[in-house]
């Protein structure tokens, strides 16, 4: 059974395409990174399989179920990071934004233990005594994780995750996904807008551009011909010493700073096109 | 001091509104919507001098008017850099026309003293039991929708994934809050509602990590500082509210203190 399968999909956000007649399948133990400049996709791609978003056309299967919203089967990790509640515990905030059923307060003994079996999972339970205030990106992003972790999901679905941290602390990230994903033998779906990262750990790499994806084994999907195809225009795809850089003309597609990140204006082929 | 009636029953009451503003003062708190709250207080005076024009208790027109705003605030919305401007201008509006209403019915002067400061210490045996019946059912609904309203006020988008609808939750969590600041504006008038609302809230905050535990704390401090301005009040002869207001600044100032020390 595939953990997601696209057949046809077509996404739009307003009147702005973001995704058109798009088919891929990803399996149900499989780590895949997803790539693509800011803008290409990634968040939507995730909202769309949470049931967030209806797709304009075609089906979305999740588990092997049309994709719906409040799946207990998928975990989630945003990409907004919101500054509330940092004075609470790290335990109050995982077990406080996991769990969302209407009804009493109270936490059972059942729940108590399937926070601490997330924390644990992660490796972060001497961290949730403390206050979020007190600790450091990398650290809150280990009970975010443990969050999405709650309720033991059978796909990960995480949202830049890599945003804002140092280069040693996004190894560890990365290695910390690994590691849970091949204990639980689930599959990830892993946003990033740099591939390096993520190069060693990833099974297959999903690139998002212009409208259209491209799914395969990072030696076949991020090459000059197949980025250059999915792009409409030519790419060149540089490796230094173990490391991948994605260059149109003489840009650094993956490091140039979006001019419309997220604005959700216009057609996505056209802010393709004015950026390259 | 406890011999009088009126004393007794301004305890009563100040012991129900501070378990309720306290409680739903920390979510307050911790969505940042402690603005909304002090704006609620003042549609409530139009909502309280509007009920006395029409010759009814000032108390349901302040429930209804306030329950009324904080509907319209929810539905409107988190865009956050707007909706303080936005609710400024409906706030000024409000206390204009309250004043307006004023105008019309220029028969107490008191009565208007009494919805912008509070009268604690006329509480009726009604009025002691509408307080209780509604501040009763405020705090049901608020434990009844705790756990989606933390989970949408701590991670909005997450929660939505499992199901929550942030909008449905924020209404229906500023309508229990306009209760718990149509009852604290009997206590200690509109424009203090702070002093019960976020003061002990925030306080609270400051002294634990904990969400249970924070929650009961607020509670416990707001009725804590009530019972200590009625009882100051009592000695001093100076306004009830005063005192309130004193003991949440003072409880607030020393809670940084006291978090400060312990390292939180």
């Amino acid at each position: 059974m595939s953990a997601v399968c696209f057949d046809r999909v077509r996404l739009a956000l307003g009147t702005r395409t973001v995704l058109d007649d798009v088919s891929f399948a990803i399996a149900d133990t499989e780590f895949v990174g997803v790539l693509g400049p800011n803008g290409a996709g990634k968040t939507t791609i995730m909202r769309a399989i949470l049931g967030l978003l209806a797709p304009r056309a075609g089906h979305i299967a999740v588990l092997g179920q049309p994709a719906r919203r409040g799946n207990p089967a998928l975990g989630y990790m945003p990409q907004a990071r919101r500054e509330r509640g940092l004075h609470l515990r790290g335990w109050d905030f995982v077990a406080a934004a996991g769990t969302a059923a209407w009804g009493l307060p109270w936490r059972g003994k059942a729940e108590r233990a399937a926070v601490d079996r997330a924390l644990d999972l992660v490796d972060a339970t001497a961290l949730a005594r403390r206050p979020l205030a007190a600790l450091s990106g990398g650290e809150r992003q280990r009970l975010l994780l443990a969050q999405a972790l709650l309720g033991e999901p059978k796909l990960l679905l995480l949202d830049e995750p890599l945003i804002s941290l140092d280069p040693h602390r996004q190894a560890e990230v990365v290695a910390l996904v690994r590691d849970v994903q091949r204990r639980l033998g689930i599959a990830v779906l892993f946003s990033a807008h740099e591939v390096n990262p993520l190069l060693g750990a990833m099974d297959r790499v999903l690139y998002l551009g212009a409208g259209q994806v491209a799914l395969g084994p990072v030696a076949e999907v991020i090459t000059g011909p197949v980025l250059s195809r999915l792009y409409d225009t030519p790419i060149e795809v540089l490796e230094l010493r173990g490391r991948l850089f994605v260059m149109s003309g003489t840009q650094d597609m993956e490091r140039t700073p979006h001019p419309h990140a997220q604005g959700g204006h216009g057609n996505g082929r056209e802010v393709q096109h004015a950026r390259l | 001091m406890l011999a009088y009636d009126f004393m007794r029953h301004a305890f009563l009451a100040a012991t129900i509104v501070g378990v309720l503003a306290g409680a739903v003062g920390w979510f307050l708190v911790l969505r940042g919507q402690t603005f909304a709250g002090h704006a609620l207080g003042h549609v409530g005076f139009t909502g309280a001098t509007g009920a006395v024009l029409i010759g009814i208790a000032p108390l349901w027109g302040l429930v209804g008017i306030t329950m009324l705003g904080g509907i319209a605030m929810g539905l409107l919305g988190e865009r956050a850099g707007e909706r303080d401007v936005a609710i400024g201008v409906v706030l000024a509006f409000a206390l204009g026309l309250g004043l307006l209403f004023l105008h019309f019915y220029t028969a107490y002067a008191s009565e208007a003293m009494a919805l912008l400061f509070g009268n604690v210490l006329g509480v009726s045996a009604w009025m002691l039991r509408v307080l209780a019946g509604l501040g009763l059912a405020a705090l049901a609904a608020l434990a009844l929708i705790a756990r989606p309203l933390l989970a949408a006020s701590l991670q909005p988008e997450l929660a939505e994934a499992r199901g929550v609808d942030p909008r449905l939750v924020g209404v229906l969590f500023l309508a229990i809050a306009a209760v718990a600041i149509a009852e604290s504006a009997e206590i200690v008038g509109v424009l203090l509602v702070f002093a019960l609302l976020v003061g002990p809230a925030a306080a609270a905050q400051r002294l634990t990590p904990r969400i249970g535990a924070g929650v009961a704390l607020a509670a416990a401090l707001a009725v804590a500082e009530s019972w200590g301005g009625l009882a100051a009040a009592y000695y001093t002869d100076w306004p009830v509210t005063f005192w309130i207001a004193a003991f949440s600044a003072v409880g607030y100032l020393a809670a940084g203190l006291v978090g400060r020390t312990a390292g939180l």
